[in-house]
């Protein structure tokens, strides 16, 4: 998991910074979404899991459309202190195990959509492998999975953003907490976490993201 | 709700400050401002204020603003309940509307509507026809929006309504064909 790390920060507290929580919003085109938005057209009652903060847009959106809607903000989840531990060197120690007991499990429901927008570059490295796997043991096969990932341009302080859907192929970017990019995957990284799924597609974006869809 | 000063804001006996016994009404301190609704004054609506722990079932058929703490379930049936900023759920709910601006955990069944505030934290599912959520909320969990029982017989709509039901504020989401 070594090459994850890039801009590695300890230094993870969602704490300290409030800026850009305005409510201030840009809007911004995203091929990833409008190929998400081609896949699931025509089909009702999806189950749809959203890992970002609660977005009203998308829950609306939605569940207007007919799908069920489950929203887990597991980024935030992650900075519990209890899913933390000092190890003897005093380097805090991520309790994996922990983590997964009480997040990203649904009692065996499975879904058809996941919204994972660029949670893993802010989720803490020894979570990440991890949530992908079960992420892909908690999806329906042929089930379809959505996220961001930042390239090496996006720099180090990249700021965190909620993402609500405003259409068929854009989204409403707004600030969120204060959290640190963790690291910078580049294809072949993202390949490799993404090995249990069956296809990959990538669509360059702006504001130096890279869109990944992938199948289960 | 008239609260009686905290024991360290209350005027010590060796303070050198004279005091000029200023009238009652001024030495109230109210630190944060209930949450105010037209429905809460009604006299209908029962009040269950912040310093209450209720543990067990919860059954009522009137409405209800709840401020305080319950632990076990609630059930109003076709009545409404108000979760108030310092009200902490951990039950099961099953009402007509809830509002909720305070914590819960535990699953809500609004017949009608389910409004989470923004100040609201609800870990649980939703259940319910209609849902609003305050941008600042925090959920996990799950939404399942039941289609209103449509009536027996529909008359037909004029084409006028079609066309001004599409133009809304709302994001569009047409699928591509």
């Amino acid at each position: 998991m070594g090459f994850f790390k890039l801009f590695r920060n300890e230094d993870r507290s969602p704490e300290g910074s409030a800026v850009g929580q305005s409510g201030d919003r840009a809007t911004r085109h995203s091929s990833g979404l409008g190929e998400l938005t081609k896949l699931i057209s025509g089909k009702e009652s999806l189950t749809i899991l959203d890992l970002g903060p609660t977005s009203p847009q998308n829950i609306s959106l939605l569940t207007g459309l007919g799908h069920r809607v489950y929203n887990e903000d597991v980024l935030l989840a992650s900075f519990d202190p209890a899913y933390t531990s000092a190890s003897e060197d005093g380097t805090k120690q991520i309790k994996v195990a922990e983590f997964l007991r009480e997040n990203l499990s649904h009692n065996g429901q499975k879904f058809d959509v996941v919204l994972g927008w660029d949670i893993p570059d802010y989720l803490h490295e020894g979570l990440v492998k991890p949530s992908v796997e079960r992420l892909a043991g908690i999806m329906k096969p042929g089930g379809v999975l959505l996220a961001f990932f930042h390239t090496k341009d996006a720099g180090p302080d990249a700021p965190y953003f909620r993402y609500h859907i405003a259409g068929k192929d854009s989204l409403s970017l707004q600030r969120g907490p204060q959290f640190r990019l963790q690291r910078v995957f580049n294809n072949r990284h993202i390949e490799n976490l993404f090995k249990d799924f069956s296809n990959i597609k990538f669509f360059l974006a702006r504001d130096n993201v890279r869109e990944v869809l992938v199948i289960r | 709700m008239w609260k009686s000063p905290k024991p360290d804001e209350r005027p010590t006996a060796n303070t050198s400050v004279p005091v000029t016994n200023p009238p009652e009404i001024k030495k109230e301190f109210r630190p944060m401002e209930p949450v105010k609704s037209a429905d809460s004054f009604r006299a209908d609506v029962a009040h269950i204020g912040k310093s209450v722990l209720v543990k067990g079932e919860l059954s009522g058929s009137e409405d209800l603003y709840l401020d305080g703490e319950v632990e076990g379930s609630i059930d109003l049936q076709e009545h409404n309940l108000t979760i108030g900023p310092h009200g902490r759920v951990r039950a099961n709910v099953k009402a007509k509307d809830v509002i909720v601006h305070g914590k819960v955990d535990g699953n809500i069944q609004g017949t009608d509507r389910v409004e989470l505030k923004r100040s609201a934290v609800l870990v649980g599912d939703i259940s319910t026809q209609r849902i609003v959520i305050e941008d600042g909320a925090f959920f996990k969990g799950a939404i399942d929006i039941k289609k209103e029982a449509k009536p027996a017989v529909k008359a037909e709509a004029p084409k006028t309504f079609a066309a001004a039901a599409s133009f809304n504020d709302q994001p569009t989401f047409t699928p591509q064909s």
